[in-house]
């Protein structure tokens, strides 16, 4: 069977990874975008020079051809499904058995005035990094970033490595407020402060401005008429499919390539995975579009286990993710939400140095445990996946914090602390076990 | 397809933006420095004795200057800005500068210390030894050796660089405590105790008084001589006898069980002292690659074969006073493998090669005393690194800055346990993750890979 897969993110790879392990199929991806499977996720740390592009890649070249993935170079202009061919920017055709759809987001753009101008950019692909490097080559004098979200912030912190000085507009009043509750937002705001961004609030972009040249010169603040001065600005306000090249088959879409749960198109032997994929039914409490790392690596699997023969839905348990906001950590496990919903209930703690914080929610009457954010403190996976799965109390989970604690050696540790004011707070009396690190971690995986 | 293998940037995205502060700190440091080189290079006319403690005290002060004045005011974090960028840190014309100088060093210091001032009669040296002289007379009434100028520089370039590494990890306690006691163990155990040591017993005969430093990476340990001077060194000699002995036997083994080889190699070893601070500039460009990985294997493992032939056949001649068999003959085998791997290899690669091929290449391709230890680690020990559920981004970060050139990422975006012979536990792996993914871990060794999360969720083997 010949399997074509557009797109060599991580989950079109992930996909081709899974399919060679399970069949002798012949494979082949195609990208846009570079030659080699490389992490979206690292393209920050080679503008700031911890990285080199090719640290960026997790496999090295001759991975592919020892599992014969065949690699191909080329922009897909069209899917043909009736006559299942792809044709290619260099008047190619392809054919394909079967086809996976997994071709990641792009930036989006709300159609601001100036949006299209020189010097204004989003950060996403391997081609935007190019361009930033273009953009800043005579370094800025400022920069200005549109959305107060995880690229924006790693924007920020990239032309801040640079020496350029940097304003973030943020739309909320609160920098990801619409996903953070108060607490944890306002931390991050005092250290985007500390690190010397200009940081607006509740503030959206009116329209950025051209100089002679079709080049952006300023940005003017909706709310206030305010013109800031600037010779980049970043658009970062969230990411969308990247889908135009399907718009003229007669694949179903919507704002992303709709699937069902095993990630079928409604065309048989059409597959999408990924950022691309928009379910019809989401995973209970998860958005139908899911823009995240492991999400992709999930669903690739999913692919290719279907295209195997071995029938499988999308099934990516308790949700949990981590970003890094400079220099804080951030984990969450379960679900919190910016506000309280109906019937909920939290307990929120925040260290004296401003810098470590955990949210706990859980159920009003049952006490069920629900959700955590936490902030400077690593904690283990495969702990808060277990007390989610169990279903366990949140007397139960403090109980037990010092388990899930997964900090390097010599860390200061805070569970009593945590543990005494959750008492106080709430008038019952947790008593926190004692045993902790990795012996505690086992025994609670073991089911002691 | 064509291979992009470079950093992206276009501008110079390194504007030396050095502050007042650290302007001042260098040039006094480059005073210290320069004291040396005159010393070194200024011919034996002059009486360099006067450099010293002048020179000592303007490398310290500029050094530890240097250090605070570059992270103060800065938030506690990771600190790899322009890591790659920079001609120093990534093979520029700065590296091999200090490349060519560092190796030189070596050679001199091997092969040529007549030319760093050594006297033929040990007792009036010029030049650079020569201005170690008043705190070689301080701590053991003799005169300098090239060995004592180069423990002394060795210790004060881990003491600045220590501090410097403290500073720029200060957030991480690991790092900090751990770092304390490579500074510790190299001035108290590498060089002020044994040198007073040898003061207080200069009647004797020498023999190796660092604690710490034991077989095979002391490879002459076990040298006729070397056992002699011991057994005639009255109760220091026994001491260090039974010590050593115990070292290898025991303590170390145990400690390895418990704690994985880190105990010794990032903890307490001389030359992971070094590496994990003078060298920490230059961590990143170890080789990754699988080959380097193949390369490694063969070469580390040859050199323990060898060690273990060399030190049996001097065992041998020291017992039946026979020093052939057939055409090899003992005392040309050890002296063969004191200049190929104990000096050409450990020194003029190991640290010589430090800007170029990274800063554990001696730890990792050759000492023989890291391939026991890590075949322990890998077979018989509590030790590894826990991978956390399916956090891992595949960044490359963990990969990128280990000294060890271990593809962290290939077990952690697996979701496996890291047990590798090779792992010093430095711990910068977890330190630089953005996601919170490893950590360094002791636990039943049944326990190691307990936890498998494939792509599809989370498996315990229990």
């Amino acid at each position: 069977m010949n399997i074509v897969i557009i797109g060599n993110g991580i989950t079109g790879v992930t996909c081709a990874r899974f399919i060679r392990k399970q069949s002798d199929h012949k494979i082949t991806i195609i990208s846009a975008e570079t030659d080699y499977f490389f992490s979206r996720t690292a393209l920050m740390y080679i503008y700031m020079g911890h990285m080199k592009f090719k640290n960026t890649m997790p496999y090295e070249n001759w991975f592919w051809e020892k599992n014969r993935i065949n690699l191909k170079r080329a922009f897909v202009n069209n899917v043909d499904t009736v006559n299942k061919e792809l044709h290619l920017d260099s008047g190619e055709k392809m054919s394909y058995d079967k086809l996976v759809l997994a071709t990641g987001s792009k930036p989006n753009k709300f159609g601001w005035p100036g949006q299209d101008l020189k010097g204004v950019q989003g950060l996403y692909s391997y081609q935007d990094l190019q361009l930033l490097e273009k953009n800043t080559a005579t370094l800025p004098k400022r920069a200005v970033i549109v959305g107060g979200g995880l690229i924006g912030i790693e924007l920020a912190e990239m032309l801040h490595s640079r020496h350029i000085p940097v304003t973030l507009l943020v739309r909320e009043s609160s920098f990801w407020n619409n996903v953070l509750p108060d607490g944890e937002s306002a931390m991050i705001n005092r250290h985007i402060i500390e690190h010397g961004f200009d940081l607006r609030l509740g503030v959206n972009l009116g329209e950025i401005v051209s100089d002679e040249n079709g080049r952006a010169k300023a940005v003017i603040i909706k709310e206030t008429g305010e013109k800031i001065d600037c010779q980049l600005v970043g658009l970062t306000a969230g990411v969308s499919p990247n889908i135009s090249f399907v718009k003229d088959s007669n694949i179903q879409t919507n704002r992303g390539i709709l699937v069902n749960k095993s990630q079928e198109t409604n065309i048989p032997d059409v597959y999408a995975a990924g950022d691309c994929a928009e379910f019809h039914e989401p995973v209970a409490g998860r958005r139908p579009i899911e823009q995240v790392w492991y999400t992709g690596k999930i669903q690739g699997k999913v692919v290719a286990d279907n295209i195997c023969g071995k029938r499988t839905e999308y099934d990516p348990g308790h949700w949990f993710n981590s970003a890094k906001f400079l220099d804080i950590e951030y984990q969450t496990y379960g679900w919190v939400f910016p506000k309280l919903r109906e019937g909920e209930t939290d307990f929120y703690w925040e260290h004296k140095d401003g810098k470590k914080c955990l949210h706990f929610v859980w159920n009003k009457d049952t006490g069920k445990f629900i959700g955590l954010n936490v902030f400077g403190i690593r904690l283990r996976h495969e702990i808060f996946d277990r007390f989610l799965r169990d279903e366990r109390d949140i007397d139960f989970v403090l109980t037990n914090l010092k388990s899930a604690n997964f900090d390097p050696e010599f860390y200061a540790q805070h569970e009593k602390e945590i543990v005494e004011k959750f008492n106080k707070k709430t008038g019952k009396n947790i008593s926190l076990e004692k045993l902790s690190g990795l012996k505690a971690a086992l025994a609670m995986l073991r089911g002691r | 397809m064509s291979e992009i293998n470079d950093s992206l940037s276009l501008a110079n995205p390194s504007p030396v933006q050095l502050n007042g502060s650290q302007k001042i700190a260098l040039a006094i440091t480059g005073i210290g420095l320069l004291l040396i080189f005159i010393a070194w290079f200024g011919g034996s006319a002059i009486q360099t004795t006067m450099f010293l403690w002048p020179s000592l005290a303007l490398i310290f002060s500029g050094g530890l200057w240097y250090a605070f004045a570059s992270y103060k005011g800065i938030p506690e974090g990771i600190k790899n800005n322009h890591v790659f960028f920079n001609s120093l840190s990534n093979r520029g014309a700065l590296g091999w500068i200090a490349g060519i100088i560092l190796t030189g060093f070596y050679v001199c210091l091997y092969w040529y210390p007549h030319l760093l001032g050594l006297s033929a009669d040990g007792l009036t040296n010029t030049g650079l030894v020569q201005m170690f002289d008043p705190l070689s007379q301080l701590l053991k009434g003799k005169p300098a050796s090239q060995w004592f100028v180069y423990g002394t520089l060795y210790t004060v370039a881990i003491l600045i660089m220590g501090v410097k590494f403290i500073l720029k990890y200060r957030h991480n306690m690991y790092q900090v405590v751990r770092t304390i006691s490579v500074m510790f163990f190299q001035t108290a155990f590498a060089f002020l105790i044994p040198e007073l040591l040898e003061g207080l017993n200069s009647e004797q005969a020498y023999f190796a008084k660092d604690m710490k430093n034991m077989w095979p990476l002391n490879y002459y340990f076990f040298e006729d001589w070397h056992l002699n001077n011991m057994l005639a060194g009255g109760n220091l000699g026994w001491f260090m006898l039974v010590l050593g002995i115990l070292m290898i036997l025991v303590i170390s083994p145990t400690l390895t069980y418990f704690y994985g080889k880190r105990w010794y190699c990032s903890w307490v070893c001389g030359c992971g002292g070094l590496a994990e601070t003078a060298g920490d500039p230059w961590r990143q460009l170890s080789d990754k690659s699988l080959k380097a990985w193949k390369l490694e294997r063969w070469i580390i493992y040859s050199v323990l074969v060898l060690i273990l032939f060399v030190t049996a056949f001097v065992l041998y001649t020291y017992f039946t006073g026979n020093a052939n068999i057939g055409p090899l003959n003992s005392y040309d085998v050890r002296k063969w493998y004191g200049f190929f791997i104990g000096a050409a290899f450990s020194g003029v690669i190991g640290v010589g090669f430090y800007p170029i091929l990274g800063s554990r290449v001696w730890c990792r391709f050759g000492c023989p005393m890291a391939a026991i230890l890590g075949l322990q680690q890998k077979f018989f020990s509590r030790f590894r690194i826990t991978t956390n559920g399916s956090q891992c981004i595949s960044c490359g970060n963990c990969s990128t800055y280990c000294e060890m050139g271990i593809d962290v990422r290939h077990y952690a975006q697996k979701g496996q346990d890291i047990v590798r012979a090779s792992c010093v536990g430095c711990g910068i792996c977890a330190a630089v993750c953005p996601r919170g993914v490893l950590k360094l871990e002791n636990g039943p060794q049944d326990s190691r890979k307990v936890i498998e999360i494939s792509d599809g969720g989370i498996k315990v083997n229990t």
